[in-house]
Formats: C-alpha cells, structure tokens, sequence
C-alpha cells in the first residue's frame, strides 16, 4: 500500500483453521496487511481477533495440529548482501525445518506477553540468552555470545548485567525478566520483533518503562516492530500505523494519527466509546453490546454484525463487506463506506 | 549447599535412634519370643522340651532381661562393632546372614532397575511427544498392565512359560546341576539366564508407573510457554526437547531414587518367593515368621534407615537439579 520496496512483511489473504474435536476454528479468515521496514505496526482486537495467530503464522509456529495454514502467504523481504532482497513465503516452509528455523530468533523474533513463564526456570537466563546467539551464529565463540549476552542486557537497562546474567529467572522482577526477554529478542539484531501484549502482565509505570525502551532500542537497531495489544491507548502511543482485528478479519487500518482523529468502522468507534478518557466528559463508558459469537460459529456476511449498532439487515449479514479506501491510506471493511464510493 | 548437607546429616542421627527404638519396640510386640517359638515347634514334631531346658535357652541368649536391656545392648553392639546381634534361626551373626545375600539381591535391584529406566524413559517421551499416536496407546497400555498385573502372578505365568516352552527351569539362582559346583564360566553364565525373568518381572512393574509418570509430566510442560520461547528462538525440536521439557519432566522419576533405595535393599518380596531367589525380602518374612527377633529387627532398622537416607538424597538431588529449591530454602 505504501512505497513496496520498504515493505519487510506482506500478508496476503491468510487463513488459518484450528481443527478441533468440538469444530473447526476459523482463527484467519483471509488476513492481509503489510509492516514496513524500521516502522511500528499495531495490530489491535479483542482475544479471539487472531491477532496472535497472525503473529505465529509470521514466525510459522502454529500449534500443528490442530492449526493449519489452508490459504494464504506470508512474504518476508529480506535484504542480502548488496541490493538483493531474498523472499521467503513462511506458509510453504515446513514448520521445523532448517530454513523457517534460521529465520525464527534471528531475523524474526518474538517478546510474549507472559515474562515469568516465558524463560525456562532452571537454566540461567544468560544461559537462554546466550543460547539464541550461539543457534544462530555457531561460530561465535561461548565467551564473545556471552559479552554479546551482557552487553544486550546492558543495553535493555539490567542493572550489573556481568553479574545478573548468571541468575536465574525467579530472581528477577517481572519488569526486569521482560526486559531479559527483550534482551533475548534482540541479541540477533532481528529485522521484525513481534511483541505479544508485551506489558499486560506488568504494571502501569513498568510499562511506561517498557515502551520507553521499545522506542528507545528502535531508534537504534532500525528494526520493525509488530505491537499486539487489546489497549488502544498502548498501541497509540508506540505504533506509526494501526491494524484492528475482528474474528480473524481485518476490519480497519490506517496510520496511528488518522485511526484516533477519524474512527470509521463502527467497531472502532465503539473500541473507542469502550475506554476512558482524562480529558473528555465524565459519561458512563459505553461497553460493546452483545458478546463474542462463539468461535465454531461461520460468519457469511460481516462478523461484527450480531453487535453492530450500524448494521443494514439485508445487506451485512448477506456478504463479506470488501476492504474499502475511504481516505487516503485509510482503509475500511463495512458496507457504510462502498456505496458512498 | 554444603552446610545444608552437613545439617540434614547431623539431623540423621537423632531421627535414626527412634527409628531403632521403634523397630525394636515392634519386633517386642508379638507374643512370646524366639524359645516359645522354638519350643512350639519341637512340641509340634513330637519332641518336648523341658521348662528348665526352655529356660536354660533363654539364659543363654539373653532373652529373660528385660527388653530395654537387651534394645541397649543391641544399639551398642551395632554402633560400636557393626555387630547386629546374633540370629537364633541361622545360627550364626545377623551380619553375615545378611550379607550372604545382599550381593545377588543389589544385583537384581539395581539391574531391574536401570531395565525399567531404559524401557521407560524413550518410551515415556516418545509417548508424550506423539500424543494419541499408536505407539502412544500401546505404551499407555503396556504401562497399565505393568502397573495392573501383580507382580507375584506375572512371575508364575512366566516361569511356567519358561518351562513350558523352552523347558527352562527359570526357578532358584543356578540350575540344579551347578549347585555345589564351583565358580566357572558356565554357571556364571547359567546364572545370568536366571535372573532374566526376575529383571523382567521387577523392572516391568517399575517400567509402567515410570512410564505414566514421565509421559504426564512431560505432556504439562509441553505446554508450557518456555517451549514456545525457545522454538522461537529457532531452537530444533530435538534440542529443545531434551534441553528444557525433558530435563524437567525426569525431576519427580530421579528424585523417587531416595524412596527406591529400600526397595533396592531389599528386593521384591512375593517375586523372590515365588521364583526362589534368595534376596532379603524373604529372608524377613522367614525371619519375622520364626520370631528371629535381631534378625528381624536388623533387616527392619536397615530397611528405615535406608529410607531416611534415600529421602536426604533425594532433596540433594532435587536442590542440585532445581535452582529454584536451591536459592529458595537454603539461602535462608
């Protein structure tokens, strides 16, 4: 959508099923978007949106089985020596392969969302750390992946980190253990980090802090970012442009600035209505009506239409409304926006 | 961590004296003693000892003092001769009846159970890594029956197929012919072929609880979210399994090593009767049976003391293995 040579990642109508005992989950339901090179992408929705799954499918670690790609690529451009750019479609490699694992950890990597069981509690987080420079560059030395451990560590701000780098997990704060993992995300100098609501098991000041330092390393390293999280205002403050996802469906996309000032899906709107403001009026917050329709369930028109205060009976739960420019770069899936055009 | 051992050992000595007052204290229990035993039985085949002669027996075995006595006598023979009493059944010293077959009872133990680790172990992973595959309903069924099937029957069943089929007398530890033969290759080797069914028997039993026990753990922390780091980190899924779920997973089947160490010591009671090897497990049943009372006493008091021995080593192991255990408790 933007210049295609900066494009790192290019989604293209990703499905993605989860064939369980109970039905089939249709986690993707024909996902697109792109991330640009050294920019932020936040990818917004509620659990259950697929903004996980999309994120596993980048690194092509979907549980398997039950999850299957059925449709759909992945494309990472990576830049090799010189001008060429190598394309890899992630989908078509086999998920343990040699070739998906030497992309995982070293030019994709990943930060969860759960820092105290995310790190192996018998090993050393030096140990953890230093493993993912070693699998990646075996001919680095264990005393250089060491330094180079230390140093990342130093870098994402672990106070005396030639001495915490012999410690274990459960001697660190959940602060400290998330900027450990973020130490273990980088220490590749990945082009892509993908972090997965990196700061909802923290506190409101750690995650100022954390965020702080995301910015921070980026502006360093040029890496992208793709930042998953269920808060809008988290994503507001990180990302350059912003995806929102709904059962598997992108709904809405544009940059950060124009999303906040010109909400157009009615399910962004009532993202927005949903959460409360310091400076706005003191009104009830107005929660989204309805609930989440149950996973198994196959939507032929728009997903969102069963909540939807804007809904057109006759027309939205007849077909899949299209992926619509409403403005410029501002793109929109509802059937309020395709007749206007 | 070796302050921590030196403590745990010097609490040993405390927790051993009441078990050996207990132990003693349980053998006094029954009725009667060793010479009313004695006496009974001789009665039994026609034979009638005198009360003075009764009497004269128990003089001279120590058995009219009064027990604590005697439990003191005993601690001290022990304690400061290594000497367990004397057995009235065997007559000669407990320690040299229980040495006699102590060698081919650790054999067999331990032999069974390093076989059930190696059948276990690959099997308890694969059958955690390949979750409701064939081979995974096979083991899981194979370690029901091992866990099922008594231990006593399956060695009936299969000694009789021995014979039956291969017309092997898989009873006792050598066959007839070798008995009062001197050591040579071939009764060395007649003996091994003796202890095949045992191993299989004791360490098939052992085989299924390991099995369930390593597949369950492992599919827990298969789940768990450090799995998912470290494939992301472009981990192979050979290294990743062995490194971390595995590692944890074995924690609870090693650290059970400090509860085996009895059961080491002594043997598979029903199993050893049944196939007639001579380990100690029935040599306590014959001995509590005839109211040897030091010898019961002794196999007893060692039978504790292993165990109190067996759980420190297993604390060791598990503070050694799980970080953890270590800084948690220890530091304080």
């Amino acid at each position: 959508m933007e210049n295609a040579n900066n494009v790192l990642v290019d989604i293209q109508d990703l499905k993605v099923q989860f064939f369980l005992h109970e039905g089939t989950v249709h986690a993707l339901e024909g996902v697109s978007f792109q991330i640009q090179q050294g920019k932020t992408l936040g990818v917004i929705g509620e659990s259950g949106s697929g903004k996980s799954v999309t994120a596993q499918a980048i690194m092509g670690i979907i549980p398997s089985p039950p999850g299957k790609v059925v449709d759909g690529r992945v494309l990472l451009n990576l830049p090799e020596n010189g001008a060429s750019v190598r394309v890899v479609n992630v989908t078509e490699l086999p998920p343990s392969g040699s070739e998906i694992r030497s992309i995982r950890g070293k030019e994709v990597s990943m930060i969860f969302q759960e820092p105290m069981t995310s790190f192996s509690p018998v090993h050393t987080l030096g140990n953890q750390i230093m493993e993912a420079v070693r699998i990646h560059y075996p001919e680095v030395s264990k005393r250089e992946a060491r330094e180079r451990a230390i140093e990342m560590m130093r870098r994402v701000g672990i106070p005396r980190p030639e001495e915490r780098i012999d410690a274990y997990p459960f001697q660190f704060s959940g602060g400290m253990r998330q900027r450990a993992m973020i130490a273990m995300s980088l220490v590749c100098n990945p082009r892509l980090v993908i972090a997965d609501e990196p700061t909802t098991a923290l506190d409101v000041t750690i995650e100022a802090q954390i965020l702080e330092l995301l910015k921070d390393l980026q502006a360093e390293f040029g890496m992208s970012i793709m930042y998953i999280s269920h808060d809008l205002t988290v994503v507001g403050g990180v990302a350059d442009d912003v995806v929102v996802m709904y059962l598997g469906l992108v709904m809405e996309q544009a940059s950060t600035n124009e999303l906040f000032d010109n909400p157009l899906h009615p399910y962004t709107e009532a993202l927005w209505r949903s959460i409360p403001t310091i400076d706005g009026d003191l009104d009830r917050l107005t929660p989204i009506r309805g609930a989440l329709p149950s996973p198994f369930a196959v939507h032929q028109g728009c997903p969102f239409f069963s909540r939807c205060e804007k809904r057109i009976p006759g027309v939205c739960d007849v077909s899949r409304p299209p992926m619509v420019e409403v403005r410029p770069q501002h793109w929109v899936r509802c059937f309020l926006y395709t007749e206007s055009k | 961590m070796l302050v921590y051992i030196i403590r745990r050992l010097l609490m040993l000595i405390p927790i051993l004296l009441l078990v050996s007052f207990i132990a003693f204290f349980v053998i006094e229990l029954p009725p009667g003693d060793w010479v009313t035993t004695y006496v009974s039985q001789l009665r039994a085949s026609g034979i009638e000892l005198s009360s003075q002669e009764a009497q004269r027996l128990s003089q001279l075995y120590g058995l009219d003092q009064p027990s604590y006595i005697r439990y003191f006598k005993w601690i001290e023979g022990i304690v400061l001769r290594g000497d367990f009493g004397w057995s009235f059944q065997w007559g000669k010293p407990v320690g040299e009846v229980i040495a006699e077959r102590l060698p081919i009872t650790l054999t067999i133990s331990l032999l069974a159970l390093v076989f059930s680790w190696l059948v276990a172990i690959p099997i308890g992973i694969y059958s955690a890594t390949h979750q409701y595959s064939l081979v995974d309903y096979l083991a899981t069924f194979i370690g029901f029956i091992g866990l099922a099937t008594p231990g006593f029957l399956l060695a009936m069943i299969l000694a009789w197929a021995a014979n039956q089929y291969f017309g092997f007398s898989a009873l006792g530890l050598y066959s007839t012919e070798f008995l009062d033969k001197p050591w040579s290759m071939a009764k060395a080797i007649d003996m091994l072929k003796h202890l095949i069914l045992p191993l299989i028997i004791i360490g098939m039993a052992s085989a299924g609880s390991t099995i369930r026990v390593l597949r369950g753990n492992l599919l827990d922390e298969l789940k768990k979210q450090y799995v998912v780091t470290a494939r992301a980190k472009g981990l192979s899924e050979m290294q990743l399994l062995f490194k971390y779920p595995v590692r944890l997973a074995l924690n609870p089947v090693f650290s059970t090593i400090g509860w085996l160490l009895p059961a080491i010591f002594a043997g598979e009671v029903l199993i050893s009767i049944v196939l007639s090897v001579p380990s100690i497990g029935p040599l306590l049943l014959r001995s509590t049976l005839a109211q040897d009372m030091y010898l019961t006493g002794s196999i007893v008091l060692i039978l504790s003391a292993l165990t109190i021995v067996g759980s420190l080593i297993s604390d060791i192991y598990l503070a050694w293995a799980d970080p953890r255990i270590r800084y948690g408790g220890l530091s304080k």
